[in-house]
Protein backbone atom coordinates (compact mmCIF):
# COMPACT_ATOMS: atom_id res chain seq x y z
CA UNK A 1 0.00 0.00 0.00
CA UNK A 2 1.47 3.37 -1.04
CA UNK A 3 2.35 5.39 2.10
CA UNK A 4 -0.17 8.65 1.68
CA UNK A 5 2.14 11.33 2.44
CA UNK A 6 0.52 14.15 5.59
CA UNK A 7 0.62 17.59 3.92
CA UNK A 8 -1.97 19.17 3.45
CA UNK A 9 -4.74 18.91 0.07
CA UNK A 10 -3.33 20.60 -2.91
CA UNK A 11 -5.95 23.38 -3.60
CA UNK A 12 -8.69 22.18 -6.27
CA UNK A 13 -8.11 23.28 -9.77
CA UNK A 14 -11.34 25.13 -10.68
CA UNK A 15 -10.84 24.37 -14.50
CA UNK A 16 -11.21 20.46 -13.71
CA UNK A 17 -14.89 21.86 -12.84
CA UNK A 18 -18.50 23.37 -14.10
CA UNK A 19 -18.91 26.62 -13.43
CA UNK A 20 -21.23 27.20 -10.64
CA UNK A 21 -23.28 29.74 -12.62
CA UNK A 22 -24.38 28.59 -16.01
CA UNK A 23 -27.50 29.89 -17.58
CA UNK A 24 -28.16 26.91 -19.95
CA UNK A 25 -28.75 24.78 -16.92
CA UNK A 26 -31.41 27.16 -15.60
CA UNK A 27 -31.65 25.98 -11.63
CA UNK A 28 -27.90 27.08 -11.43
CA UNK A 29 -28.93 30.35 -12.40
CA UNK A 30 -30.41 31.04 -8.68
CA UNK A 31 -28.44 28.59 -6.79
CA UNK A 32 -25.01 29.88 -7.42
CA UNK A 33 -22.70 31.53 -5.09
CA UNK A 34 -21.78 34.71 -6.18
CA UNK A 35 -19.44 35.83 -3.92
CA UNK A 36 -15.56 34.93 -4.18
CA UNK A 37 -15.04 31.53 -2.13
CA UNK A 38 -12.82 32.01 1.36
CA UNK A 39 -9.57 30.51 0.73
CA UNK A 40 -7.19 28.53 3.53
CA UNK A 41 -4.73 25.72 3.80
CA UNK A 42 -6.73 22.14 4.68
CA UNK A 43 -6.39 21.47 8.18
CA UNK A 44 -7.74 18.52 10.70
CA UNK A 45 -11.25 19.40 9.89
CA UNK A 46 -10.91 18.52 6.13
CA UNK A 47 -8.21 16.24 5.91
CA UNK A 48 -10.35 13.84 8.07
CA UNK A 49 -13.42 12.57 6.96
CA UNK A 50 -15.95 9.65 7.49
CA UNK A 51 -14.45 5.83 6.83
CA UNK A 52 -16.55 3.21 5.65
CA UNK A 53 -15.52 -0.36 6.01
CA UNK A 54 -16.44 -3.62 4.37
CA UNK A 55 -18.96 -4.77 7.19
CA UNK A 56 -21.19 -2.08 5.78
CA UNK A 57 -21.84 -3.55 2.60
CA UNK A 58 -24.19 -6.56 2.18
CA UNK A 59 -23.69 -9.05 -0.66
CA UNK A 60 -26.26 -7.50 -3.41
CA UNK A 61 -24.90 -3.95 -2.88
CA UNK A 62 -22.81 -3.96 -5.95
CA UNK A 63 -25.35 -5.67 -8.02
CA UNK A 64 -28.10 -3.62 -9.07
CA UNK A 65 -29.53 -6.45 -11.19
CA UNK A 66 -30.03 -8.14 -8.33
CA UNK A 67 -30.63 -6.00 -4.96
CA UNK A 68 -34.18 -4.82 -5.65
CA UNK A 69 -36.42 -6.75 -7.20
CA UNK A 70 -37.57 -10.76 -5.71
CA UNK A 71 -35.34 -13.28 -5.64
CA UNK A 72 -33.14 -14.20 -8.47
CA UNK A 73 -35.15 -11.50 -11.02
CA UNK A 74 -32.68 -9.85 -12.98
CA UNK A 75 -33.43 -5.84 -14.32
CA UNK A 76 -34.91 -5.40 -17.22
CA UNK A 77 -32.26 -3.75 -19.72
CA UNK A 78 -28.88 -4.46 -21.59
CA UNK A 79 -26.83 -5.61 -18.95
CA UNK A 80 -23.39 -3.69 -17.80
CA UNK A 81 -20.55 -4.09 -15.42
CA UNK A 82 -19.02 -1.12 -14.38
CA UNK A 83 -15.46 -0.77 -13.25
CA UNK A 84 -12.38 1.52 -12.58
CA UNK A 85 -9.88 2.42 -10.24
CA UNK A 86 -9.80 5.43 -7.83
CA UNK A 87 -6.75 7.44 -7.64
CA UNK A 88 -5.61 10.52 -6.01
CA UNK A 89 -4.06 13.31 -8.53
CA UNK A 90 -0.48 11.81 -7.61
CA UNK A 91 -1.40 8.45 -8.98
CA UNK A 92 -1.85 6.63 -5.71
CA UNK A 93 -4.68 4.39 -5.73
CA UNK A 94 -7.00 5.60 -2.65
CA UNK A 95 -7.75 2.49 -0.96
CA UNK A 96 -11.10 1.89 1.09
CA UNK A 97 -12.98 4.66 -0.71
CA UNK A 98 -16.90 4.32 -1.11
CA UNK A 99 -18.64 5.01 -3.64
CA UNK A 100 -22.49 5.29 -4.41
CA UNK A 101 -23.85 4.77 -7.69
CA UNK A 102 -27.60 5.92 -8.81
CA UNK A 103 -29.32 5.70 -12.40
CA UNK A 104 -32.49 5.80 -13.78
CA UNK A 105 -33.54 2.19 -15.77
CA UNK A 106 -32.97 1.09 -18.78
CA UNK A 107 -36.14 3.09 -20.25
CA UNK A 108 -34.60 6.35 -18.14
CA UNK A 109 -37.20 5.94 -15.46
CA UNK A 110 -35.92 6.95 -12.01
CA UNK A 111 -37.48 5.24 -8.62
CA UNK A 112 -38.33 8.84 -7.36
CA UNK A 113 -41.72 9.86 -6.48
CA UNK A 114 -40.64 13.36 -8.05
CA UNK A 115 -40.13 12.07 -11.25
CA UNK A 116 -42.97 12.50 -13.99
CA UNK A 117 -41.47 10.48 -17.26
CA UNK A 118 -44.00 8.58 -18.62
CA UNK A 119 -41.46 5.73 -19.51
CA UNK A 120 -42.21 2.57 -16.60
CA UNK A 121 -41.02 1.78 -13.94
CA UNK A 122 -39.23 -1.84 -13.85
CA UNK A 123 -40.46 -4.02 -10.47
CA UNK A 124 -36.89 -5.57 -10.06
CA UNK A 125 -34.72 -2.44 -10.82
CA UNK A 126 -34.20 -0.22 -7.38
CA UNK A 127 -31.97 2.12 -8.84
CA UNK A 128 -28.97 2.41 -6.52
CA UNK A 129 -25.78 0.34 -5.20
CA UNK A 130 -22.30 0.83 -3.26
CA UNK A 131 -18.72 -0.19 -3.55
CA UNK A 132 -15.74 0.17 -1.16
CA UNK A 133 -12.28 -0.11 -3.51
CA UNK A 134 -9.63 -2.54 -2.89
CA UNK A 135 -6.06 -2.23 -2.03
CA UNK A 136 -5.48 -1.28 -5.68
CA UNK A 137 -8.24 1.47 -5.32
CA UNK A 138 -10.43 -0.35 -7.91
CA UNK A 139 -13.77 -1.05 -7.60
CA UNK A 140 -16.82 -2.50 -10.31
CA UNK A 141 -20.58 -3.04 -10.07
CA UNK A 142 -23.07 -4.38 -12.40
CA UNK A 143 -26.28 -2.54 -13.45
CA UNK A 144 -28.41 -1.84 -16.47
CA UNK A 145 -27.44 0.53 -19.29
CA UNK A 146 -29.49 3.40 -18.48
CA UNK A 147 -31.33 5.12 -20.64
CA UNK A 148 -31.95 8.67 -21.58
CA UNK A 149 -34.49 10.74 -20.30
CA UNK A 150 -36.34 14.50 -20.85
CA UNK A 151 -36.20 16.85 -18.40
CA UNK A 152 -37.81 20.22 -18.05
CA UNK A 153 -35.05 22.88 -18.25
CA UNK A 154 -35.34 24.00 -21.95
CA UNK A 155 -37.98 23.19 -24.41
CA UNK A 156 -36.64 19.66 -25.51
CA UNK A 157 -33.91 18.39 -23.13
CA UNK A 158 -32.63 14.97 -22.79
CA UNK A 159 -30.13 14.19 -20.22
CA UNK A 160 -27.12 11.54 -21.69
CA UNK A 161 -27.54 8.40 -20.33
CA UNK A 162 -25.64 8.26 -16.99
CA UNK A 163 -24.72 6.92 -13.65
CA UNK A 164 -24.76 8.99 -10.81
CA UNK A 165 -21.48 8.75 -8.12
CA UNK A 166 -20.73 9.99 -4.99
CA UNK A 167 -17.52 9.44 -3.73
CA UNK A 168 -16.17 9.55 -0.31
CA UNK A 169 -11.89 9.11 -0.02
CA UNK A 170 -9.94 9.46 3.21
CA UNK A 171 -10.48 13.23 3.87
CA UNK A 172 -13.79 15.56 3.19
CA UNK A 173 -11.55 17.87 1.39
CA UNK A 174 -12.05 14.68 -1.64
CA UNK A 175 -15.75 14.77 -1.21
CA UNK A 176 -17.43 14.30 -4.61
CA UNK A 177 -20.54 14.23 -6.75
CA UNK A 178 -20.18 13.49 -10.48
CA UNK A 179 -21.64 11.57 -13.30
CA UNK A 180 -20.18 8.82 -15.97
CA UNK A 181 -21.48 8.94 -19.31
CA UNK A 182 -21.10 6.23 -21.91
CA UNK A 183 -18.87 6.35 -25.15
CA UNK A 184 -20.30 7.20 -28.15
CA UNK A 185 -23.41 9.23 -26.77
CA UNK A 186 -24.65 11.81 -29.39
CA UNK A 187 -26.37 13.32 -26.29
CA UNK A 188 -23.77 14.30 -24.53
CA UNK A 189 -22.22 17.36 -26.33
CA UNK A 190 -25.80 18.61 -26.27
CA UNK A 191 -26.48 18.20 -22.24
CA UNK A 192 -26.40 21.79 -20.50
CA UNK A 193 -25.17 19.87 -17.28
CA UNK A 194 -22.05 18.40 -18.86
CA UNK A 195 -21.91 21.93 -20.65
CA UNK A 196 -21.43 22.90 -17.48
CA UNK A 197 -18.04 22.34 -17.83
CA UNK A 198 -16.05 24.50 -20.12
CA UNK A 199 -13.08 22.42 -20.47
CA UNK A 200 -13.58 19.13 -23.11
CA UNK A 201 -10.61 17.42 -22.12
CA UNK A 202 -12.50 17.38 -18.01
CA UNK A 203 -15.56 16.22 -20.36
CA UNK A 204 -14.00 13.54 -22.00
CA UNK A 205 -12.54 12.29 -18.31
CA UNK A 206 -16.46 11.49 -17.95
CA UNK A 207 -16.89 9.58 -20.58
CA UNK A 208 -16.52 6.19 -20.11
CA UNK A 209 -15.19 3.82 -23.00
CA UNK A 210 -16.63 0.22 -24.07
CA UNK A 211 -13.95 -2.23 -22.29
CA UNK A 212 -14.06 -5.22 -24.17
CA UNK A 213 -11.33 -6.98 -22.33
CA UNK A 214 -13.67 -6.80 -18.89
CA UNK A 215 -16.73 -8.07 -21.21
CA UNK A 216 -18.63 -11.18 -19.39
CA UNK A 217 -19.13 -13.48 -22.55
CA UNK A 218 -22.51 -14.22 -23.37
CA UNK A 219 -23.88 -11.85 -19.99
CA UNK A 220 -22.52 -8.27 -19.83
CA UNK A 221 -20.93 -5.41 -21.25
CA UNK A 222 -18.11 -3.90 -19.19
CA UNK A 223 -17.25 -0.21 -19.36
CA UNK A 224 -14.25 1.98 -17.48
CA UNK A 225 -14.46 4.75 -15.52
CA UNK A 226 -11.18 6.04 -13.81
CA UNK A 227 -11.57 8.89 -10.76
CA UNK A 228 -9.14 10.99 -9.59
CA UNK A 229 -9.55 12.43 -6.43
CA UNK A 230 -7.69 15.34 -4.77
CA UNK A 231 -4.66 14.54 -2.77
CA UNK A 232 -1.87 15.62 -0.17
CA UNK A 233 1.05 16.98 -0.66
CA UNK A 234 4.41 16.14 1.24
CA UNK A 235 4.58 18.63 4.32
CA UNK A 236 8.17 18.33 3.06
CA UNK A 237 7.14 20.72 0.15
CA UNK A 238 4.96 22.81 1.88
CA UNK A 239 7.55 23.84 4.16
CA UNK A 240 9.91 24.72 1.04
CA UNK A 241 6.66 26.48 -0.34
CA UNK A 242 6.63 28.67 2.70
CA UNK A 243 9.96 29.65 3.09
CA UNK A 244 10.34 30.50 -0.57
CA UNK B 1 5.16 11.64 -9.83
CA UNK B 2 2.91 12.99 -12.77
CA UNK B 3 -0.28 15.22 -11.90
CA UNK B 4 -3.45 13.75 -12.72
CA UNK B 5 -6.52 16.34 -13.29
CA UNK B 6 -9.55 15.67 -10.30
CA UNK B 7 -12.47 14.60 -11.57
CA UNK B 8 -15.10 16.90 -12.68
CA UNK B 9 -17.57 17.38 -10.29
CA UNK B 10 -21.07 17.60 -11.80
CA UNK B 11 -24.79 18.12 -10.33
CA UNK B 12 -26.30 15.37 -7.58
CA UNK B 13 -29.80 16.59 -9.69
CA UNK B 14 -32.73 15.81 -8.42
CA UNK B 15 -32.42 12.57 -7.70
CA UNK B 16 -29.62 12.05 -5.19
CA UNK B 17 -32.10 10.46 -2.50
CA UNK B 18 -31.79 7.35 -4.31
CA UNK B 19 -28.03 6.73 -4.08
CA UNK B 20 -27.85 8.32 -0.97
CA UNK B 21 -30.62 7.99 1.43
CA UNK B 22 -32.49 5.43 -0.94
CA UNK B 23 -34.84 4.62 2.25
CA UNK B 24 -35.88 8.36 2.75
CA UNK B 25 -36.44 7.97 -0.93
CA UNK B 26 -39.16 5.03 -0.44
CA UNK B 27 -36.58 2.51 -1.73
CA UNK B 28 -36.65 0.13 1.03
CA UNK B 29 -34.66 -3.33 1.17
CA UNK B 30 -31.41 -2.50 -0.67
CA UNK B 31 -29.76 -0.85 2.72
CA UNK B 32 -30.55 -1.52 6.57
CA UNK B 33 -30.50 2.06 6.76
CA UNK B 34 -29.45 5.13 5.21
CA UNK B 35 -25.65 6.26 5.45
CA UNK B 36 -25.05 8.90 8.15
CA UNK B 37 -28.68 8.71 9.65
CA UNK B 38 -27.07 8.80 13.24
CA UNK B 39 -24.19 10.46 14.71
CA UNK B 40 -24.23 9.36 18.42
CA UNK B 41 -24.18 6.16 17.94
CA UNK B 42 -24.22 5.34 21.45
CA UNK B 43 -22.67 6.88 25.33
CA UNK B 44 -21.31 10.06 23.36
CA UNK B 45 -19.51 12.82 25.59
CA UNK B 46 -20.57 15.81 25.74
CA UNK B 47 -23.37 18.16 25.19
CA UNK B 48 -26.40 17.26 23.12
CA UNK B 49 -27.40 19.97 20.45
CA UNK B 50 -29.40 19.97 17.69
CA UNK B 51 -28.75 21.74 14.65
CA UNK B 52 -31.28 23.07 12.30
CA UNK B 53 -31.21 25.50 9.52
CA UNK B 54 -32.85 25.37 6.03
CA UNK B 55 -31.46 26.28 2.70
CA UNK B 56 -32.58 29.28 0.58
CA UNK B 57 -31.97 30.02 -2.97
CA UNK B 58 -31.50 33.35 -4.89
CA UNK B 59 -35.21 33.78 -4.51
CA UNK B 60 -35.28 33.51 -0.75
CA UNK B 61 -37.29 30.17 -1.56
CA UNK B 62 -35.86 26.79 0.53
CA UNK B 63 -34.19 24.14 -1.55
CA UNK B 64 -36.47 20.96 -0.68
CA UNK B 65 -33.86 18.97 -3.01
CA UNK B 66 -31.08 19.30 -1.55
CA UNK B 67 -28.67 17.08 0.57
CA UNK B 68 -26.59 18.31 3.31
CA UNK B 69 -23.56 16.42 5.29
CA UNK B 70 -21.98 17.12 8.45
CA UNK B 71 -18.50 16.24 9.32
CA UNK B 72 -17.41 17.32 13.21
CA UNK B 73 -15.13 16.55 16.21
CA UNK B 74 -15.90 15.03 19.29
CA UNK B 75 -16.77 16.89 22.57
CA UNK B 76 -12.60 16.39 23.07
CA UNK B 77 -11.95 17.91 19.66
CA UNK B 78 -11.01 15.01 17.88
CA UNK B 79 -12.07 13.04 15.20
CA UNK B 80 -13.11 9.99 13.92
CA UNK B 81 -9.98 7.63 13.04
CA UNK B 82 -8.03 9.90 15.47
CA UNK B 83 -6.44 8.39 18.34
CA UNK B 84 -8.55 8.59 21.62
CA UNK B 85 -11.79 10.02 19.58
CA UNK B 86 -15.03 8.85 21.07
CA UNK B 87 -15.84 5.86 20.25
CA UNK B 88 -19.93 6.30 20.30
CA UNK B 89 -19.73 9.07 18.09
CA UNK B 90 -19.17 8.77 13.93
CA UNK B 91 -18.95 12.80 13.75
CA UNK B 92 -20.62 12.13 9.91
CA UNK B 93 -24.39 12.67 9.07
CA UNK B 94 -26.22 12.93 6.51
CA UNK B 95 -29.72 14.62 6.39
CA UNK B 96 -32.06 14.81 2.99
CA UNK B 97 -33.96 18.36 3.17
CA UNK B 98 -37.68 18.04 4.05
CA UNK B 99 -39.48 17.80 0.68
CA UNK B 100 -42.43 20.21 2.31
CA UNK B 101 -40.21 23.22 4.24
CA UNK B 102 -36.39 22.30 3.40
CA UNK B 103 -35.69 21.92 7.10
CA UNK B 104 -32.53 19.65 7.87
CA UNK B 105 -31.48 18.61 11.18
CA UNK B 106 -28.71 17.14 12.89
CA UNK B 107 -28.89 15.64 16.46
CA UNK B 108 -25.37 15.75 17.24
CA UNK B 109 -23.14 16.82 20.55
CA UNK B 110 -21.16 20.20 20.45
CA UNK B 111 -17.96 19.71 19.25
CA UNK B 112 -14.63 20.47 20.82
CA UNK B 113 -11.92 22.95 19.90
CA UNK B 114 -9.56 21.24 17.15
CA UNK B 115 -6.27 21.90 16.36
CA UNK B 116 -5.08 24.55 13.75
CA UNK B 117 -1.89 23.06 11.40
CA UNK B 118 0.84 25.81 12.50
CA UNK B 119 -0.32 25.95 16.03
CA UNK B 120 -2.72 26.68 18.02
CA UNK B 121 -6.80 26.04 17.62
CA UNK B 122 -9.58 26.82 15.43
CA UNK B 123 -12.86 27.46 17.90
CA UNK B 124 -15.84 24.83 17.54
CA UNK B 125 -17.26 24.05 14.34
CA UNK B 126 -19.54 21.90 12.39
CA UNK B 127 -18.02 20.97 8.19
CA UNK B 128 -21.00 21.58 6.04
CA UNK B 129 -20.69 20.26 2.73
CA UNK B 130 -24.30 20.70 0.47
CA UNK B 131 -25.00 19.42 -3.05
CA UNK B 132 -28.78 19.80 -4.84
CA UNK B 133 -29.92 19.63 -8.48
CA UNK B 134 -28.53 23.24 -9.54
CA UNK B 135 -25.37 23.23 -7.80
CA UNK B 136 -22.45 22.20 -10.12
CA UNK B 137 -19.65 21.22 -7.75
CA UNK B 138 -20.49 20.60 -3.80
CA UNK B 139 -20.56 23.97 -1.60
CA UNK B 140 -18.02 23.40 1.38
CA UNK B 141 -19.05 25.75 4.61
CA UNK B 142 -18.97 25.72 8.40
CA UNK B 143 -20.57 26.14 11.16
CA UNK B 144 -19.65 28.01 14.41
CA UNK B 145 -21.46 28.59 17.35
CA UNK B 146 -22.65 32.96 17.80
CA UNK B 147 -22.13 31.74 21.63
CA UNK B 148 -18.62 30.67 21.32
CA UNK B 149 -15.98 32.26 23.29
CA UNK B 150 -13.62 31.20 20.87
CA UNK B 151 -14.72 32.38 17.76
CA UNK B 152 -12.88 35.51 18.85
CA UNK B 153 -9.06 33.99 17.71
CA UNK B 154 -10.33 31.77 15.19
CA UNK B 155 -8.11 31.52 12.12
CA UNK B 156 -10.51 30.68 9.85
CA UNK B 157 -12.98 33.42 10.91
CA UNK B 158 -10.26 36.16 11.06
CA UNK B 159 -9.30 35.54 7.23
CA UNK B 160 -12.49 36.42 6.23
CA UNK B 161 -12.43 40.12 4.14
CA UNK B 162 -16.02 41.67 4.65
CA UNK B 163 -16.28 41.20 8.33
CA UNK B 164 -19.47 41.88 7.63
CA UNK B 165 -20.36 38.25 5.93
CA UNK B 166 -18.90 36.67 9.22
CA UNK B 167 -21.79 36.30 10.80
CA UNK B 168 -22.97 33.68 7.79
CA UNK B 169 -20.97 31.52 9.58
CA UNK B 170 -22.64 31.52 13.16
CA UNK B 171 -25.38 29.46 14.28
CA UNK B 172 -27.48 30.99 16.10
CA UNK B 173 -28.69 29.74 19.78
CA UNK B 174 -32.39 29.26 20.10
CA UNK B 175 -32.54 27.82 23.79
CA UNK B 176 -33.07 24.00 24.57
CA UNK B 177 -29.53 22.88 23.07
CA UNK B 178 -30.83 24.26 19.64
CA UNK B 179 -28.74 25.99 17.21
CA UNK B 180 -30.25 27.45 13.68
CA UNK B 181 -28.13 27.77 11.30
CA UNK B 182 -29.90 28.79 7.60
CA UNK B 183 -27.83 29.01 4.16
CA UNK B 184 -28.44 31.83 1.47
CA UNK B 185 -26.86 30.56 -1.91
CA UNK B 186 -27.23 34.35 -3.04
CA UNK B 187 -28.24 37.87 -2.27
CA UNK B 188 -27.37 39.82 0.45
CA UNK B 189 -26.91 37.51 3.46
CA UNK B 190 -25.41 34.51 1.04
CA UNK B 191 -23.35 32.06 3.04
CA UNK B 192 -19.38 32.52 2.83
CA UNK B 193 -18.32 29.26 1.24
CA UNK B 194 -15.02 27.73 0.92
CA UNK B 195 -12.16 26.82 -1.30
CA UNK B 196 -10.76 24.36 0.74
FE1 LIG C 1 -29.71 11.60 -13.51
Amino acid sequence: MTEIPKGGYAARLPQNHPVALYPPYRTSVKRSPQAAPLSFPTTISEETGPVFGHDLLGPKDADLLHNFGPQDQSAIGPRIVVHGRVQDQFGRPVVGALLEVWQANAGGRYRHKKEGYLAPLDPNFGGCGRVITGPDGSYEFRTVLPGPYPWPNGPNDWRPSHIHFSIFGAGFAQRLITQMYFEGDPLIWRCPIVGSIQDKAAVERLIAPLDMERTLPMDARAYRFDITLRGRRQTMFENRMEGL
Amino acid sequence: MTDHPETASQTAGPYVHIGCTPNFAGIHGVYPEDLGARMITGDATGERITLIGQIFDGTGTPLRDAMIEAWQADANGLYAGQEGADPHFSGFGRCPCDAEDGSFRFETIKPGTVAWPSGGTQAPHVNLWIVARGINLGLHTRAYFADAPQNDSDPVLGRIEHSVRAKTLLAQAEGSGVYRFDIHLQGPDETIFFDV
